[in-house]
């Protein structure tokens, strides 16, 4: 019996976790165009004055060097995690994990590349 | 003198109501008075102005007052930055002809108004939690904090031709807002805003207040060169 409980109430809770879950267009388009751009090229309306320039994404060449992991770490820790820009912020505390994961695999689609 | 008493109080209650119809009309057809704030990304696409509901809890009257009498523009690609945006040469730009523009009150309604947005404090909580320290930081470190140290700049303007254009200007933040709320918005912008587009950079205290401290001297400094 209290296992049963236990099953529903993790249905229930993963069923509301489903429903605040964005699609990663959607995040895309919210937190990451702003610098990386409309076309994912790293041409966003913040990179004007930045020191170093945003990632283009569509760059299946140096898309290629980074791991899924790598990737998973700069969205949620930010470009300092992996030895990279202060000005990729931590995105932790917006996205889930299962949202950044879901990032990774868009980038994978805007880059047309895999790791390797 | 009871009669004036009396009119002078009618008289009061009709301005204090007529103006709470201004807000639920005229303001809450563009800005979120009521809340809560949006909880998805479709909503937030839809936002056509920021949110308000807070507003004794984020501004300070007299700048709120002169603000609506003379309104300028604050986030440089509008509310949501991905409707305002154009590909140009050198890559996204301000699409300028999407922007739209605040409508200017009389010095009477933009004082009751303000007024009647400082009710609005549902917050309280979170700004209770912060406390302003005493401190000074030069120019200098507070410039090469947020540029190179926290990244601040890469959505936000310093001064008018140099920073990030998705984020709201700062160079003005300390005139506009609240000591509190801004010590509080940095410390989590998600407490304020699940959806926010500033990401929680996870400051310690010590640079929250520093980040504070830098965006009141920045604000003098802006003030002063007008």
């Amino acid at each position: 019996m209290p296992s049963k409980f236990i099953l529903l109430l993790l249905l229930a809770v993963s069923s509301v976790q489903a429903q605040g879950k964005e699609t990663p267009a959607d995040n895309y388009k919210a937190y990451c165009i702003q610098c990386h751009g409309s076309e994912g090229t790293g041409k966003g309306v913040n990179a004007r004055d930045m020191s170093v320039v945003p990632r283009d994404h569509t760059d299946a060449k140096s898309m290629s060097g980074r791991s899924d992991e790598t990737l998973f770490k700069a969205i949620k820790e930010g470009g300092t995690a992996i030895n990279k820009s202060i000005l990729m912020p931590p995105w932790s505390a917006t996205l889930s994990d299962e949202e950044i994961n879901d990032l990774v695999q868009y980038l994978r689609k805007l880059c047309k590349c895999k790791f390797g | 003198m009871k009669r004036i008493l009396v009119v002078a109080l009618l008289g009061f209650s009709a301005a204090a109501v007529a103006e709470e119809g201004v807000l639920q009309g005229d303001c809450a057809a563009c800005h979120n008075i009521k809340g809560p704030t949006a909880q998805t990304l479709k909503a937030v696409f839809e936002k056509k102005a920021p949110d308000l509901f807070y507003a004794g809890n984020k501004f300070r009257q007299e700048w709120l007052v002169s603000w609506l009498q003379k309104p300028t523009r604050i986030r440089p690609a509008g509310m949501f930055h991905g409707d305002h945006i154009k590909v140009g040469v050198k890559g996204d730009e301000i699409d300028t002809s999407t922007l739209t523009t605040h409508p200017a009150l009389s010095k009477a309604d933009a004082t009751s108004v303000a007024a009647e947005l400082m009710k609005l404090k549902p917050h309280d909580d979170l700004i209770a939690k912060e406390k302003v320290e005493p401190g000074t930081i030069s120019m200098q470190m507070g410039e090469m904090a947020f540029d190179k140290f926290l990244g601040c700049m890469a959505c936000h303007l310093i001064e008018p031709e140099y920073g990030g254009l998705s984020g709201p200007e700062l160079y003005t933040a300390a005139k506009r807002l609240q000591p509190q709320y801004m010590l509080s918005f940095i410390r989590s912008p998600q407490a304020w805003d699940p959806k926010s587009m500033m990401p929680n950079k996870n400051l310690s205290d010590a640079n929250i207040q520093k980040m504070a401290r830098y965006l009141e001297s920045l604000s003098k400094e802006a003030a002063n060169a007008k």
